[in-house]
């Protein structure tokens, strides 16, 4: 079990969530997060105040899944979000040590395998 | 003996004129709710921008083009420049007044196409698009029915602006969203209003400032003023309800952003009656213009049109409905001219000559706006400012800023050596 946490572009959102949809990825938690990737700084203007906006606004994903499921979902990111510009964001994957469903009290593989209400 | 200016009806016009002017930033508040976080500003800056824009085109040349003595297609070179406009009777009010009341009509009318194309147009286009349209469409159709040109002496029906205004910006509207084609996340993904406070207060100033759009356009202080005053009281009243009442048998929620669009159709459908028909026949076209703006705007999402907004549905359609009844409501003993139900079935044909003259040339004529526009400039931004939202890219402002990560840029670095401290502070690592 992984705990995928990626960084990405809020404009790439809805196409990444439609990469993992078809690379059947269920099952995640999203933030929006403030973050500086090395990008060009965003020039502001307010009246005479001039700012440099060094960091920028950035979605962070998170996905826990089963050691098969490792590779699809860090692809279907990687395929999504690129856009080739500095600051697309990172992919990091992370061991887990222990999860929990807390509806059912399930554990680990059978806690990130994904239900379908009203199945 | 010449007309004396009239102290009331003067009064009475300059706080109309204020009122219309009003419903400008109105309109940037309705519009500006309705669209995504990030391209607000830029939104409700296409309203701004006409208030500048359009008033000074309008003072220049509009005016000439619409109200000087003319032809029955335009009117003449007399007034450019404001020359020979000052403080002489125009009717019972002065002459520089009348002008600067027509010109709020001016600013409102070409803001309102911005609906058709938020998210997605370049603003240096709008910006040139503004004038072209003001000069080219709008001043003649305002020649037309207001400054004593052909539908003038047809008899059709328009009290503020039913073809004027709405049905001649819807078609503008249109055309522009045909050209520009969708925004690149149009049917993709759900584009939802980022705030709905926005719309309710956006539609509430517009009612209010429509009290001066359809009751100072009897440009007079009078009973003909509070008929149409009263009707811009009760028509939206109706049809406001019955749009609650639409969402409830459709959906069992009446929705707010519905209430605040239900608002504007009724206001838009009885502008054209507003001084023609009863209060109870105000009420009847309030009611009856409801149903066709809904499910029109049930039906446009659901096909490639990105009239984002909804201009072509609410203002078009609520124009054509709300003109077609002046047809049929109008009545000798409020307004002066009698309509179907008054015994005079030819009305509503002559309506319908309106409305297609004004669909005929605005859109032949915004078609060839835009296409020009789009040769000298573009129309659409770069794929990549519209995937940012427009604020950032266009205006480098963000409408809900937050001061994290926000690096001052000092305007006089040598000065600020000497005082020890550095021109920017470095970015965290």
């Amino acid at each position: 079990m992984k705990l995928i946490v990626a960084i990405i572009r809020p404009e790439r959102l809805s196409a990444v969530l439609e990469s993992l949809f078809k690379a059947e990825v269920r099952g995640l938690s999203i933030s929006r997060v403030q973050g500086h990737g090395g990008e060009t700084e965003a020039v502001e203007t307010y009246r005479g105040t001039t700012v440099k906006m060094s960091l920028h606004d950035k979605i962070r994903l998170e996905i826990g899944v089963s050691a098969p499921f490792v590779d699809p979902t860090v692809q279907a990111i990687l395929r999504s979000a690129r856009t080739g510009e500095v600051g697309d964001g990172k992919v990091f994957v992370v061991p887990i040590e222990k999860v929990y469903r807390i509806r059912t009290g399930e554990e680990d593989i059978a806690a990130v395998t994904p239900v379908v209400a009203g199945s | 003996m010449p007309p004396a200016i009239d102290p009331a009806a003067t009064a009475w016009l300059l706080v109309s004129t204020a009122l219309v002017l009003l419903m400008t930033p109105a309109l940037a508040f309705f519009y500006g709710g309705l669209v995504r976080s990030r391209s607000v500003l830029n939104t409700m800056m296409m309203s701004i921008a006409s208030l500048g824009v359009v008033g000074l085109t309008w003072a220049l040349a509009g005016y000439s083009v619409a109200f000087a003595p003319g032809s029955a297609l335009a009117g003449g070179p007399a007034f450019l420049g404001l020359s020979g406009v000052g403080l002489e009777a125009h009717g019972v009010i002065p002459h520089l007044l009348f002008f600067a009341y027509q010109a709020t009509f001016a600013i409102i009318t070409a803001a309102l196409i911005s609906g058709a194309v938020v998210e997605r147009l370049r603003f240096s286009a709008y910006l040139l698009f503004l004038p072209l349209w003001t000069l080219v469409v709008y001043a003649p159709v305002a020649h037309w029915v207001w400054g004593g040109g052909w539908l003038a002496s047809l008899g059709a029906l328009d009290f503020a602006g039913g073809t004027v205004v709405h049905i001649n910006a819807a078609v503008a509207a249109l055309v522009a969203a045909t050209l520009l084609k969708p925004r690149q996340d149009y049917g993709r993904q759900a584009l939802l209003p980022h705030n709905v406070p926005f719309v309710l207060l956006g539609a509430g100033l517009l009612w209010f400032g429509w009290f001066g759009f359809n009751g100072g356009s009897a440009l007079a202080a009078d009973g003909l003023a509070s008929l149409a005053f009263v009707n811009t009281l009760l028509a939206p009243a109706a049809t406001l309800t019955t749009w609650m009442l639409l969402d409830l048998a459709r959906t069992g929620r009446p929705t707010a952003v519905g209430a605040g669009t239900g608002i504007v159709v009724g206001l838009v459908a009885v502008t054209p009656a507003a001084g023609f028909v009863s209060p109870l026949s105000a009420i009847c076209l309030g009611a009856l213009a409801a149903a066709p703006s809904y499910f029109a705007i049930q039906w446009r999402s659901r096909t490639r049109l990105d009239d984002s907004l909804d201009v072509v549905a609410a203002h078009g359609l609520g124009g054509v409905v709300g003109a077609l009844l002046t047809g049929v409501f109008a009545e000798k003993a409020w307004g002066g001219a009698a309509g179907l139900l008054d015994g005079n079935p030819k009305q509503l044909l002559v309506q319908a000559v309106a409305v297609l003259a004004t669909v005929a040339w605005s859109g032949g004529a915004s078609y060839g706006l835009f296409k020009l526009v789009d040769k000298l400039v573009g129309l659409r931004v770069e794929p990549r400012a519209e995937g940012l939202g427009l604020d950032r890219p266009l205006h480098a402002e963000e409408a809900y800023a937050t001061d994290a990560g926000a690096i001052l840029v000092l305007e006089e670095p040598v000065a600020a050596q000497a005082m020890g401290e550095p021109t920017t502070h470095p970015a965290a690592p």
